[in-house]
């Protein structure tokens, strides 16, 4: 339906077709693309009965590649792979902390939170101000936001953390991003939360043990038993 | 109606087509998609003594013509597998299924097999010497043809099931391997494993794989096993099953001319979880092109 840059480096691609799958912010979609043998797991930004919407970076062949997709194409995708964020212990005031590409499911979060009556703030980093993403869009379903770039040329200057640290109380952390911010973001949290993790995937559906990490609850595969682990079972 | 029925060391099959280890887990997540069933049987994720993490990640990378994995065996230990996994698998397949299984030692492959064959629903034990991503074992017994009929022999000795010895194509001559396995009293071989490979990170220059190494798969490894299944089949007069690419009822085709009593499907279920079973249902279709009646007589049938 659309594919369109946000930023230099990151595109919107609206899909429409069965999301029947889908049953929680934070699963990915996993899409075949022409000439590539593997599917390309992506967060699932938002999602409505036959609407898909997720965001993705140029980082390789294969993601430079979905740029060229335009509308009308048919593409084949698995939906509503991993666990996504478990909602319920939230609280009133839960903490979504995203940097870059990873801030995409936590709108998906933002929106389902903000329409079960809880109050999310979203502490959500980017290098620069070009680089920012949808930043209207969770002004507009109410939530608050606080924005922290690298070089200070939107809201604070400094890291995901340092727009935590200004998020005041919270009672629960939602986060998703690169390896180094979600450490980052461990050691600077204060409640329980579910960290969503990336890696690189064969199947993305708990077949060939590609992606798996360990926990201390044991192995866990990240397409299947996460991307989202809890918070008190990350073994960095 | 064509006949797609097969004979694999004594036991029907439906039709030849098998996903193979690695790449079907023990089942579940495939039972959850479709009947499976409908498929000939499937070998289940390599199986050790002791459970296994494997190699640590990233374990996956891709090449024009399909993957290459490190796993390196990660399973949850033999005990595991008959307490937890087999009992689950019952629930969703009525078949004899496959038990793919590794070791570190000729007595570690002994004891996995024997606790594996007291399984009712086991039909066969696939004797894994052939995994080129862990070190000290597994392929190390595959490329030597005193090491592979030394193992083969030592198992044959300890379960009653037939024996099917996976081998590596990462050898000189894998007939002369597959002899071994056969003088040894191995009921069939099934070939190839992955063949080792790796890939570069260009930005940071250095190898894709944390392991540095890892087994190709997919289609772009297809006439490389074709030609093995081939010359097997003319070394030795056991089943030879053909692994290697498969991705299509035509390909499964091919293997059976090439020599192949049936056909394992690895990495095509990793792109389309669906693929064996829309293979199983593409392969009347494909017989009738070709005038196939009667399945298990094209075997070997490109052999003049």
């Amino acid at each position: 339906m659309e594919n369109a840059p946000l930023t230099e480096s990151v595109f919107r691609l609206r899909l429409a077709g069965d999301t029947s799958a889908i049953t929680a912010p934070g699963q990915f979609v996993n899409i075949l693309l022409d000439g590539f043998f593997l599917r390309r797991p992506f967060s699932v930004c938002d999602w409505e009965a036959g609407e898909l919407t997720v965001l993705y970076k140029i980082l390789g062949r294969g993601t430079k590649a979905m740029t060229a997709l335009s509308p009308g194409t048919k593409l084949d995708l698995l939906t509503g792979l991993g666990n996504g964020f478990d909602m319920a212990p939230a609280g009133d005031r839960p903490l979504l902390a995203g940097g870059g590409v990873g801030i995409p499911p936590l709108y998906g979060l933002a929106k389902r939170l903000c329409a079960a009556g809880r109050r999310p703030v979203a502490a959500l980093g980017f290098n620069t101000a070009a680089d920012a993403i949808l930043l209207e869009e969770f002004r507009a379903l109410g939530a608050e936001t606080v924005i922290a770039t690298l070089d200070g040329s939107l809201g604070l200057r400094g890291l995901v953390t340092d727009a935590m640290a200004a998020a005041g109380e919270t009672t629960y952390l939602y986060t998703c991003g690169p390896e180094g911010m979600l450490r980052a973001v461990y050691d600077a949290s204060r409640t329980p939360g579910q960290f969503s993790f990336e890696e690189r995937m064969g199947c993305g559906f708990g077949a060939c043990m590609g992606c798996t990490c360990e926990t201390k609850y044991g192995p866990k595969r990240i397409c299947r038993d996460g991307p989202v682990l809890r918070k008190e079972e990350i073994v960095w | 109606m064509v006949n797609t029925a097969v004979d694999l060391c004594g036991i029907r099959l439906d039709n030849p087509v098998i996903p193979a280890s690695g790449t079907f887990g023990y089942g579940r997540e495939f039972a959850e998609l479709y009947d499976i069933d409908c498929l000939g049987t499937f070998s289940f994720k390599g199986t050790t003594l002791s459970p296994r993490f494997g190699n640590p990640t990233p374990r996956i990378a891709e090449y024009g013509g399909g993957l290459l994995n490190a796993v390196g065996l990660q399973n949850p230990g033999v005990d595991a597998v008959i307490r937890e996994e087999l009992p689950a698998l019952a629930e969703v397949f009525h078949k004899p299924v496959m038990a793919n299984v590794s070791g570190f030692s000729k007595e570690e492959y002994v004891e996995v097999c024997r606790r594996l064959d007291a399984c009712p629903q086991v039909g066969w034990l696939e004797v894994n010497i052939s995994c080129p991503n862990v070190h000290g074992g597994g392929a190390s017994f595959g490329t030597s043809p005193s090491a592979a009929g030394e193992i083969t022999a030592a198992v044959k000795a300890a379960v009653k099931k037939p024996v099917i010895v996976k081998l590596t194509p990462n050898v000189g001559d894998i007939a002369a391997i597959a002899r071994a396995c056969e003088d040894a009293g191995a009921d069939a071989v099934s070939l190839i494993n992955t063949l080792l490979g790796m890939r570069i990170d260009l930005k940071k220059r250095a190898p894709l794989l944390k392991n540095t190494t890892g087994g190709m798969s997919g289609p772009g490894i297809f006439p490389l096993a074709l030609r093995m299944v081939y010359q097997v089949y003319e070394a030795v007069s056991i089943p030879v099953i053909g692994v290697g690419g498969v991705s299509s009822a035509e390909d499964v085709l091919e293997m059976m001319l090439a020599g192949a009593t049936s056909v394992e499907i690895g990495a095509a279920n990793l792109r389309d979880p669906y693929a064996c079973r829309d293979i199983v249902a593409a392969l009347p279709a494909a017989m009738e092109r070709y005038g196939i009646e009667t399945l298990r007589d094209i075997i070997g049938g490109a052999h003049g």
